[in-house]
């Protein structure tokens, strides 16, 4: 169809409706609409079931009674809880210090070939599957050391600790305005005294921020303490045995063929998500009311 | 931040003027930063050669006939991993088809068309979901989403297309379905997250040029979201990275078989649910070599999915990390 | 910045609240309704119809009252210029006329906004296609990262039309009537971001050229090029007239004086003064206005 030639064209006709791209308009926005809300739907599922299945056995004796032999009822997660708490210490025991300082390196001296290498290092680190560095640290420290421990365990969640933690300090010490630095080099203070007593403090509560996230994610991995900190249905917090931890409860829990069990294992996993929604919750508030 | 951009008022990389004194502080505080910054490297060299030193036997024994062999078997001490690679792909596979969908049209939502309030809601849900560890999804997986499976989706699946290889067999509930649903589940919200991040920072002109031109809301946005394409494939490239490596939550539901099937319904397993369920049974020095390279592989894997990822999203937001930070 | 009015007997005001500038006391404006009608000099012209009008057109930005009883009739195949200091909401208004304001939440309106005889802020008008039939070229040139071809073919693909042939005929149309076609027939297919920004201004143009709009609205829509790209846009502008109605926003009152059949200044919020082009800038009627121009404030 061509058209007509005047002094210059017609103008051009609609060949699709105004009705047709109403239509096509109000379908396409309703599909974005209906995929947001799709997405709502697993979430609400699984808090309800949480929650359901989960608050049933959660009574103040699951925090401090040890888990007890199939078909005695009640016992508790005591020694999970405690052993997830010292395989985070121990995780951010070697992630901070190891973190902050290439963070802070990132940030203050980071124009360097090995800077580069790092940052790329860094980001590629966080791609590494949990189960990945399970293994290796099984290679690394299992097998020398003879046996499973917590040292381990709690090596590899360090491991994983480590991308995040490095990324976000590096950020957060380069938000740190000039000013600050240029003031205390002006008053003749050395580099090192720049960066640890004034920039440093200054990026303290994003670092912490970034520190707690990190802290958050790795209490809920369970693939990298499968073949590191295994499990232990006892009592222990010696660093160099086994060491029981929520994930690993859950998990064995969760599979064992006992209705009491897997009931546990509900409350266990209740009890891990409110851990984790809460730290992310509270540093993400405490965030806000800095700013 | 763009790399070569100096923030700091001394220079970053030039070697210090001699000083009075032995040692400076300054230099020694710098040295160990750089040890610091050496050991991330080191941990990260070390896995790989640990995990190149442990597959070693396996690799000498069945070099690339790994990767294709279909048998798997302890007894024989004959190992061939196919079965876990498919696993792995047609897993990841599902949850890609799922969660694309959902989740670029859900970031179209958050990021162009709802009300402020709406979209801090379901952005923070997004988040929550984001927070979830794997193992509270297997649990769920496995009570919840299995019981369903067997008694609803899978009878139906089979009633209506059993006619495809894919949707024939028994209905158990547990299986490569299972894991497919739960993986989507588990990297939606990584799709919906980037993607948003990446329309957010489209140039909003473009959005009014279209407006200003006779378009309706609809069509402008598949302007947008044209111009974000290469940002917004990176996002799935990253969320297809995750999936594949993602071991918790698909051990729990897969059913744990080591033969290739065609049907969705039938129980499976992935490279990463196989190392899950049988290193700590492994005797035999093949045995847990073969599973090491597994690792290997899936190290290897997710590594170049990763970097394609990240060069996607870069090349996207024009290289600015902050926005790629994200990712 | 003191404001004096004709009258001596007001006090200079310099600080608010302050009476609205409009009502200082002055000479009956021309009266608006015969754009027409000649005004101090300017020879006997057709009554020509009027395209676009404002009766009493009020615009809230939540608190801030943007745009405050303005009312004015733009006639047929003009161009006219708004013109004042930054801030005085000559963009908002100028983005009422095809209902971009919508886009922003917090937008309130009271008055009347016309397309010839239509209403454009009623619920009832087609939005969509007040868009098409008023468009609107940005300051800073906005080309969709596509090939020229796909720039200037969009509003026709959204109109549903997909024959190469009259795509490529209408493209060639809105390119020359752009002026530029010569610069880009050979390339049609290369990224249109690779234009200078004088060229992917005439580019936004073709494009919005290509649907045939009745109005154009350009928001100083040289401000973001160098001196020889705005002499030709201004050319351009001016080739323009015999077939739209042209409005362009300007901080440039030189580009005013030089492109314009009649200007409109405004003042915060407020319609100052509208008249004959010519005869605004030699003698114009209000004390604010002869500031203005002559660079008293703004």
């Amino acid at each position: 169809m061509s058209p007509a030639r005047r002094d210059g064209l017609a103008p051009p006709r609609a060949v699709r409706s105004r009705t047709e791209r109403r239509v096509r308009n109000a379908v396409a926005l309703g599909a974005c609409a209906a995929a947001a809300g799709v997405l709502l739907v697993p979430i609400a599922l699984l808090v309800a079931q949480l929650v359901g299945r989960g608050l049933p056995a959660l009574r103040p004796g699951f925090f401090v009674h040890m888990p007890k032999p199939v078909g005695e009822p009640g016992g508790g997660m005591a020694n999970a809880i405690v052993g997830t708490l010292i395989l985070i210490a121990l995780a951010a025991a070697f992630a901070l210090p190891v973190g902050v300082g290439a963070g802070v390196y990132l940030a203050e001296f980071g124009e360097s070939r090995l800077a580069s290498a790092l940052r790329y290092v860094a980001d590629v680190l966080g791609g590494v599957p949990s189960i990945v560095v399970g293994v290796a640290v099984y290679g690394l420290i299992v097998v020398p050391m003879g046996h499973f421990s917590a040292l381990a365990g709690g090596l590899a969640l360090g491991i994983l600790m480590l991308p995040t933690i490095v990324r976000s300090t590096e950020e957060v010490v380069r938000l740190v305005p000039q000013s600050y630095r240029h003031a205390a080099l002006a008053l003749g203070a050395p580099r090192w005294r720049v960066v640890q007593q004034i920039v440093l403090p200054a990026a303290r509560g994003g670092i912490a921020t970034a520190a707690l996230l990190a802290v958050a994610r790795a209490s809920g991995e369970t693939a990298p303490l499968l073949f590191t900190a295994l499990g232990n249905r006892f009592w222990s917090t010696r660093l160099d045995q086994p060491i029981a931890s929520l994930p690993m409860m859950i998990y064995d829990y969760a599979r064992a063929p006992y209705p009491d069990w897997n009931a546990q294992a509900w409350t266990g996993a209740l009890v891990l998500f409110l851990m984790i929604a809460v730290l992310a919750a509270a540093t993400r508030w405490t965030t806000r009311r800095i700013r | 931040m763009s790399s070569g951009h100096l923030t700091t008022p001394w220079s970053a990389s030039a070697r210090p003027v001699a000083r009075r004194g032995p040692v400076h502080p300054d230099d020694v505080y710098r040295v160990v930063l750089q040890a610091l910054g050496f050991a991330v490297l080191a941990v990260a060299a070390l896995i790989v050669v640990e995990c190149a030193r442990g597959a070693a036997p396996s690799i000498r024994a069945f070099g690339w006939h790994f990767l294709v062999g279909t048998q798997w078997d302890p007894i024989a001490d004959h190992y061939g991993a196919l079965p876990y690679v498919w696993g792995t792909l047609v897993t990841s596979g599902i949850a890609m088809l799922l969660a694309v969908p959902i989740g670029v049209g859900a970031s179209a939502f958050l990021a162009e068309l709802a009300p402020p309030a709406i979209g801090e809601g379901v952005a923070f849900v997004i988040e929550l979901l984001a927070s979830i560890p794997s193992i509270v999804f297997g649990v769920w997986g496995m009570f919840v989403l299995a019981p369903w499976l067997r008694s609803a989706l899978e009878p139906w699946l089979i009633a209506h297309l059993g006619f495809l290889p894919l949707f024939q067999g028994f209905p158990f509930g547990l299986g490569v379905l299972n894991a497919g649903i739960v993986l989507a589940i588990m990297v939606v919200p990584t799709v919906t997250a980037i993607s948003r991040q990446i329309l957010r920072s489209m140039p909003r002109t473009m959005n009014e040029a279209a407006l200003a031109l006779g378009a309706t809301r609809a069509e402008a946005l598949a302007v947008t979201l044209d111009a974000a394409r290469p940002g917004i494939l990176g996002a799935v490239v990253l969320a297809l990275g995750r999936a594949l490596g993602e071991t918790m939550a698909v051990t729990m539901v897969i059913g744990n078989s080591s033969r290739i099937s065609l049907s969705l319904l039938a129980p499976g397993a992935t490279m990463a649910s196989v190392i899950a369920n049988e290193f700590t049974e492994a005797t035999g020095k093949l045995y847990l070599a073969s599973l090491v390279e597994i690792a290997l592989v899936l190290f290897v894997l997710t590594l170049i999915v990763n970097a394609l990822a990240r060069l996607l999203v870069l090349w996207a937001v024009g290289g600015r990390r902050d926005v790629a930070g994200a990712a | 910045m003191t404001v004096e009015t004709r009258n001596p007997e007001r006090p200079a005001l310099a600080q608010p609240p302050r009476p609205s500038l409009a009502s200082a006391p002055l000479p009956a404006p021309p009266d608006p309704a015969s754009p027409g009608a000649p005004t101090g000099g300017e020879p006997d012209a057709p009554a020509a119809r009027v395209k676009l009008s404002a009766a009493h057109f009020h615009l809230h930005y939540g608190a801030h009252h943007a745009i405050q009883d303005v009312s004015l009739e733009i006639p047929e195949h003009s161009v006219t210029a708004i013109i004042g200091p930054s801030g005085c909401g000559k963009s908002t208004l100028l983005r009422s006329f095809n209902r971009m304001n919508d886009l922003i939440a917090s937008v309130r309106t009271e008055g009347e906004l016309r397309l010839g005889d239509e209403p454009i802020l009623s619920p009832a008008i087609d939005v969509v296609d007040l868009r098409r039939r008023v468009g609107m070229v940005f300051q800073r040139p906005n080309p969709f990262p596509r090939s020229i071809f796909e720039n200037v073919a969009f509003g026709l693909r959204l109109l549903g039309i997909r024959d190469r042939g009259e795509l490529e005929i209408r493209i060639e149309d809105s390119l020359r009537r752009a002026a530029l076609w010569d610069e880009v027939r050979d390339r049609l297919d290369r990224s249109a971001i690779a234009l200078s920004g004088g060229q992917q201004q005439r580019l936004c143009i073709a494009r919005s050229l290509a649907v045939e709009p009745e109005v154009l609205l350009m928001d100083e829509p040289a401000s973001a090029l160098d001196p020889t790209a705005t002499a030709r846009i201004e050319e351009l502008v001016l080739g323009l007239k015999s077939r739209y109605t042209i409005l362009v926003v300007t901080h440039n009152m030189q580009q005013a004086a030089r492109i314009s059949d009649r200007t409109a200044f405004m003042l915060q919020g407020e319609l100052i003064e509208y008249g004959d082009t010519r005869q605004m800038f030699t003698s114009p009627r209000r004390q604010l206005t002869e500031d203005y121009i002559t660079g008293r404030f703004g």
